[in-house]
């Protein structure tokens, strides 16, 4: 079907009008046959449910407000007026995770303070994601000790945001990186963008080799090693 | 600062109200210290209250190990007035890791001396409530002790992936 | 036809609300807990509180939540490395943690620091108090319910984190102060921003205030509340703007001065009854007084080396190692053992924005410290949240909470 684009009257406010002018027909009722399909198509968007449920929960996605240590103030940073994350709807942090969508780790995990968290996880209601703000509670961070734990040791992090403390930029990039995987458009990582394909640890012959491999990835059939229990 | 012979004064009275007292006095970099036995403290605190030294600004643990006797607590005093700082050390050993605690003249030392047991195992005796404060209640052993591994997670690389533990467990 | 509705003699029947005569006092207190998760943004603190109605009759705090073993770790690493995971316990006031461990380090070495250098330091510490307290006063608004005020107080916190940034590449967490100075010297046009945001904040200082001094709400909520005297406030070891706002002056920086604080002229704002609101005030008119300091400190910046000329201690700057043997000699030391420090134990004491900071290092003669103590103003102060907390309702609770400034980073450490 060819889509032809034709300026109705004269002047950038004639299209305007003539829609509006449609849409006041259409809703007597005096419009039908093409010029309501067009209508419909120039004013409705058709979708599948699921495409529009993830579109709301990118777009209005409710964060918990989880400051733990320094990351907490770079976290804080980008609600305030210079990244102002409400421009992209994270701004209603919610204080209990039942309301809440993400938890942002922000800051160090200790041992006392895990089992807290995975409750809080617990608590929270599916649809829900981790962000692993920084680098103590993505892996260690500066601190190799006996006290903390990272995040990945109880939690399903989605992503994780390197810095130390990041950079609201960083933490703004980091979140706009869930928000396109949540709508579907999963960031493919640097390997797809950078032509990396064929960098990855592969073992090829998973038997053969090692069962107990766990750092393979992209291996074919399977998890791919990943998976403890096989 | 009390300078050598100021804190050399205070040592002889300290002595002279209590002999056994007394251990030692350190006076490095214009900073006073004196070393008393473990069971004097509460009364050395008091006496040095008497002095003028009103503020205890620390309590804090040292690990002296491998030289006997192995664990230390420091109480730094501060005198307001004339802005002097005096600091009282003792020495316990594991063994016998007991010091009477300070905490009912001293009410800044409830959670210090909590830090100090967590940390260090040095047992108050006559503190309120000694239980662990900044680990969980139920961890064992005393991590700042120098002989307490440091722990946290071995780095990976592709030639110790398959002999360290597995990162999920 | 009209229903005749059913009455009732309720003279005997106990109503929901009634306590019966026979009942103890005590039986009726309730413990909540709070936290350590909780919309009260101060961190992982928490408060197990014991009601009777909706009055607080104690509390408990239970912290630990974010120990991190830093102490422990400063023990396993060179001096140089120390300075990075130190600066990371008061996560708000980094530049204090550097300098109480720097001068630690400074005074058991016995090395002198250049002038420059000490100003520069005193430059960037009165910017982290000045940033510190905005930030507490951004999130205890936001406790409070005034709710602007979070961003009006993040916008500001912005512009000094710029100029940490120009300063040193890092916006927290900078590592700019090194053992015997500053790691690098000013950039040009620093000093020209830094002038226009002293110029700025007293500005801003008194828009605060008008938002809240004048507001009926927050007068009410802060005005006689949660009083304490200074001598349970000296018994418990409280340092800070709490013991100033109950009336004692004692601040290190004019009693004990360290770092050429003795150089400049400002005033220790004071309170008067010791409640909320005091708290509240003492720490905003400090925001001014560091203004005060910064804008003497640039003024009088005297020009020489921003670091010890030590080269045993100090890296050297790197156009010397072309062309000197020892200055590579001393580099490659420097970075790969780093320096050693002769025995002896130095307790180290400065005022950070929130109170006392003090250092404890013991060097054993070693490249690497044998015991890193910090005596964070927080975890002291903590203490004294018992005594603020006696009587008051909830609300009062969480406003006292913030007024008490607890940083949970340097309670845990």
């Amino acid at each position: 079907m060819e889509v032809t684009r034709q300026q109705l009257g004269s002047g950038s406010r004639a299209e305007f009008r003539a829609r509006q002018l449609r849409a006041r027909d259409m809703l007597r009722g005096d419009l039908d046959g093409p010029e309501l399909e067009r209508h419909v198509e120039q004013s409705v968007l058709t979708t599948t449910l699921e495409k529009a449920g993830r579109w709301a929960v990118g777009n209005a996605n409710f964060p918990l407000s989880f400051g733990l240590a320094c990351c907490a103030m770079e976290w804080m940073s980008h609600i305030g007026p210079r990244m102002d994350i409400a421009r992209f709807g994270f701004e209603a942090a919610r204080a209990t995770p039942r309301q809440a969508d993400t938890i942002m780790l922000s800051g160090r995990i200790s041992i006392k303070m895990a089992p807290v968290i995975r409750r809080i996880y617990e608590q929270m209601l599916e649809p829900r994601y981790v962000i692993a703000m920084g680098a103590c509670s993505s892996s260690m961070g500066v601190f190799n000790n006996y006290a903390i734990v990272p995040g990945d040791k109880f939690l399903p992090v989605d992503i994780h945001i390197p810095g130390c403390p990041p950079r609201p930029e960083g933490l703004v990039h980091g979140i706009l990186k869930l928000r396109a995987a949540i709508l579907a458009h999963p960031d493919e990582g640097w390997r797809t963008r950078y032509g990396g394909r064929g960098t990855e640890e592969v073992v090829a012959d998973l038997e053969r080799d090692d069962p107990d491999a766990v750092h393979t990835i992209n291996v074919s059939g399977g998890t791919g090693g990943t998976d403890p229990s096989a | 600062m009390p300078d050598a012979t100021g804190l050399e004064l205070i040592a002889q009275e300290l002595r002279d109200a209590d002999p056994e007292s007394v251990l030692d006095t350190v006076y490095f970099r214009d900073r006073a210290a004196v070393l008393v036995a473990p069971a004097t403290v509460p009364a050395t605190l008091q006496r040095l209250k008497e002095k003028g030294y009103s503020f205890l600004a620390s309590v804090h643990g040292v690990d002296y190990f491998p030289e006997e006797p192995r664990l230390g607590v420091h109480y730094e005093l501060l005198d307001m007035r004339e802005v002097d700082r005096i600091c009282v050390r003792t020495r316990v050993t594991t063994d016998a890791p007991n010091v009477p605690s300070v905490t009912p003249e001293w009410p800044t030392a409830d959670h210090q001396e909590r830090e100090v047991y967590d940390m260090f195992g040095v047992i108050f005796d006559g503190h309120p409530d000694l239980r662990r404060i900044l680990m969980p209640e139920d961890y064992e052993g005393h991590p700042q002790r120098r002989d307490f591994p440091m722990g946290g997670e071995p780095v990976l690389f592709t030639h110790n992936e398959r002999t360290t533990p597995e990162w999920w467990q | 036809m009209s229903e005749q509705l059913e009455t009732r003699d309720l003279g005997t029947v106990p109503l929901p609300g009634d306590v019966p005569a026979h009942r103890d006092q005590t039986e009726e207190l309730l413990t909540i807990n709070f936290g350590p998760h909780h919309p009260a943004t101060h961190g992982v603190l928490r408060l197990m509180a014991t009601l009777e109605a909706e009055v607080v009759k104690d509390v408990k705090p239970v912290i630990g939540y974010l120990h991190t073993g830093i102490e422990k770790t400063a023990e396993d690493k060179a001096y140089w490395k120390v300075i990075p995971v130190v600066e990371r316990m008061d996560y708000l006031a980094y530049y204090f943690n550097a300098m109480a461990f720097c001068g630690a380090v400074e005074t058991i070495l016995d090395l002198e620091v250049p002038p420059r250098a000490q100003y520069l330091r005193v430059i960037h510490m009165e910017l982290n108090r000045i940033m510190s307290h905005l930030v507490w006063l951004g999130t205890t608004a936001l406790d409070l319910g005034a709710i602007s005020m979070f961003w009006y107080c993040f916008r500001d916190r912005e512009q000094i984190v710029d100029l940490f940034e120009m300063s040193s590449g890092q916006r927290m967490h900078t590592r700019y102060f090194q053992v015997g100075g500053v790691f690098e010297d000013i950039p040009v046009g620093w000093e020209q921003k830094v002038r226009e945001f002293t110029k700025i904040m007293p500005e801003r200082v008194d828009q605060a205030l008008a938002i809240l001094m004048k507001n009926e709400i927050v007068l009410h909520r802060l005005r006689n509340v949660a009083i304490v005297d200074e001598e349970t406030l000296l018994g418990l070891g409280v340092t800070g703007p709490l013991l100033r706002a109950a009336g004692n002056p004692w601040d290190l920086r004019k009693a004990d001065p360290y770092c050429s604080y003795d150089h400049f002229d400002f005033k220790i704002p004071v309170g008067t009854i010791g409640d909320n609101w005091d708290r509240m005030i003492v720490r905003m008119m400090e925001m001014k007084e560091s203004v005060r300091i910064i804008e003497q400190a640039l003024d009088a910046l005297p020009e020489g080396a921003y670091i010890t000329p030590d080269r045993k201690y100090a890296l050297p700057p790197r156009h010397e190692l072309a062309t000197s043997m020892e200055a590579l000699i001393h580099h490659f030391k420097l970075v790969t053992e780093g320096f050693r420090v002769p025995p002896g134990e130095i307790y180290y004491p400065i005022e950070s924005p929130r109170g006392e900071m003090g250092c404890f290092v013991r060097a054993d003669g070693s490249s690497k410290p044998a015991r890193v103590h910090m005596r964070d103003p927080s975890f002291v102060n903590l203490q004294g949240f018992r005594p603020m907390v006696r009587d008051l309702y909830i609300a009062d609770f969480i406003a006292t909470l913030g007024m008490l400034d607890p940083l949970l980073g340097g309670v845990d450490r």
